[in-house]
């Protein structure tokens, strides 16, 4: 596990040496071209910013209401039924949602129960394993224009489910 | 579908203060996330200006088609649509590749570039067939080292930090795998619906 990690601080500057040491070999004018393409980024940035407002913003009125909170106490008990821990809920219904919110909750849940507990592994392998779909939707759908998605949320939420399912089995048979 | 969606949560919500007696909350709420949202998309733009400047440099270097090269047989396979030259294939892998190390950071703009050149490809506001793919991808969360869950777990004392590397690995190939079939489970319906 050591050897991961250290690939993964070496892999970003490593891949800066390379890129540059070719540019200067192959004569190509890096300082002129880094300012041309950093120039598309400040663009990208500020077009998918209403994007994200709105986003946020109607996320927020959800979670703040108590809705989403409501909603998840009503449902655990059945959840339950099947063998689902109920302090994951939270965690696996906003997950897909917002991931601020699920960073927070992971490290909550950690915080309470343990990193080494049944749960802070859940949660650990949960918030590692699937990512923020509607984010990564808006963001990269915004950055560039896309209007229709058409059934690209139906796909990411679907995998999102079997992602949540299939880490809690998972984790059950591996730690037990 | 994100229409709807999106109104819903917000009617949702607010439907519910009413009588949850936390419209205080949310008044609040609105306010703090939209200048939330504007602080998260400044602070996207080092990020994208840095990546978009060196990939900018690796395009012209040759470097990116190097890679898309290497792994041009299975992008291809998952891919169809794109041309086999295109430069979408190397955003598409240097994604990936950030992906699967955790650097989320370099994976956004990489991410937004490769949609920027499917965009180019299909030549319209609807999302095409290999941007959905991608974003499957994308969202089921390709992931080797989750280096922001580690450093969480340090920071609780845990006996072992990385324990958790290998039932993650796990868990996101098997959304990664499930993802990409119900990607392509969507994709055949909609063409036999033609």
């Amino acid at each position: 596990m050591e050897i991961i990690t250290l690939v993964s601080t070496w892999l970003i500057p490593t891949f800066l040496l390379v890129v540059l040491s070719v540019a200067v070999i192959k004569r190509v004018p890096a300082y002129e071209l880094f300012v041309e393409g950093g120039k598309e980024g400040v663009k990208m940035a500020f077009s998918l910013l209403p994007f994200l407002v709105g986003m946020i913003v109607s996320i927020a009125i959800l979670r703040s209401s108590g809705a989403l909170e409501a909603f998840i106490n009503s449902i655990t008990p059945l959840l339950q039924m099947v063998g689902i821990p109920a302090d994951i809920m939270p965690l696996a219904l906003v997950r897909p949602i917002s991931g601020t919110a699920a960073l927070g909750m992971t490290t909550e849940l950690i915080a309470t129960h343990g990193p080494d507990s049944f749960i802070g592994r859940l949660a650990s392998t949960m918030q590692g394993s699937t990512d923020t779909t509607l984010y990564i939707l808006t963001v990269y759908f915004g950055a560039v224009g896309i209007r229709k998605m058409r059934y690209a949320l139906k796909v990411g939420l679907l995998a999102d489910l079997i992602a949540i399912l299939s880490t809690i089995i998972i984790v059950k048979i591996v730690f037990g | 579908m994100i229409n709807i969606i999106w109104a819903c949560m917000a009617i949702v919500g607010i439907v519910f203060a009413m009588f949850n007696g936390t419209m205080d909350e949310v008044n609040k709420a609105i306010f703090e996330s939209a200048s939330e949202a504007v602080t998260l998309a400044i602070s996207l733009i080092s990020i994208l200006v840095f990546w978009l400047g060196i990939m900018k440099i690796a395009e012209n270097a040759g470097i990116l088609k190097g890679i898309a090269k290497v792994f041009r047989p299975v992008i291809v396979k998952l891919f169809p649509e794109i041309p086999k030259d295109h430069p979408a294939i190397g955003y598409i892998v240097s994604n990936i590749t950030a992906n699967l190390f955790g650097l989320g950071n370099a994976a956004t703009p990489l991410g937004i570039k490769a949609m920027e050149e499917m965009k180019k490809l299909s030549g319209s506001e609807t999302a095409s067939r290999s941007m959905i793919t991608f974003l499957a991808l994308n969202t089921s969360g390709l992931t080797l080292v989750p280096t922001t869950v580690i450093a969480i777990r340090m920071q609780y004392n845990s006996v072992s930090p990385t324990e958790i590397v290998g039932t993650t690995i796990i868990a996101s190939g098997v959304a990664v795998t499930s993802a990409i079939l119900i990607d392509r489970f969507y994709h055949y319906k909609s063409t036999w619906r033609k």
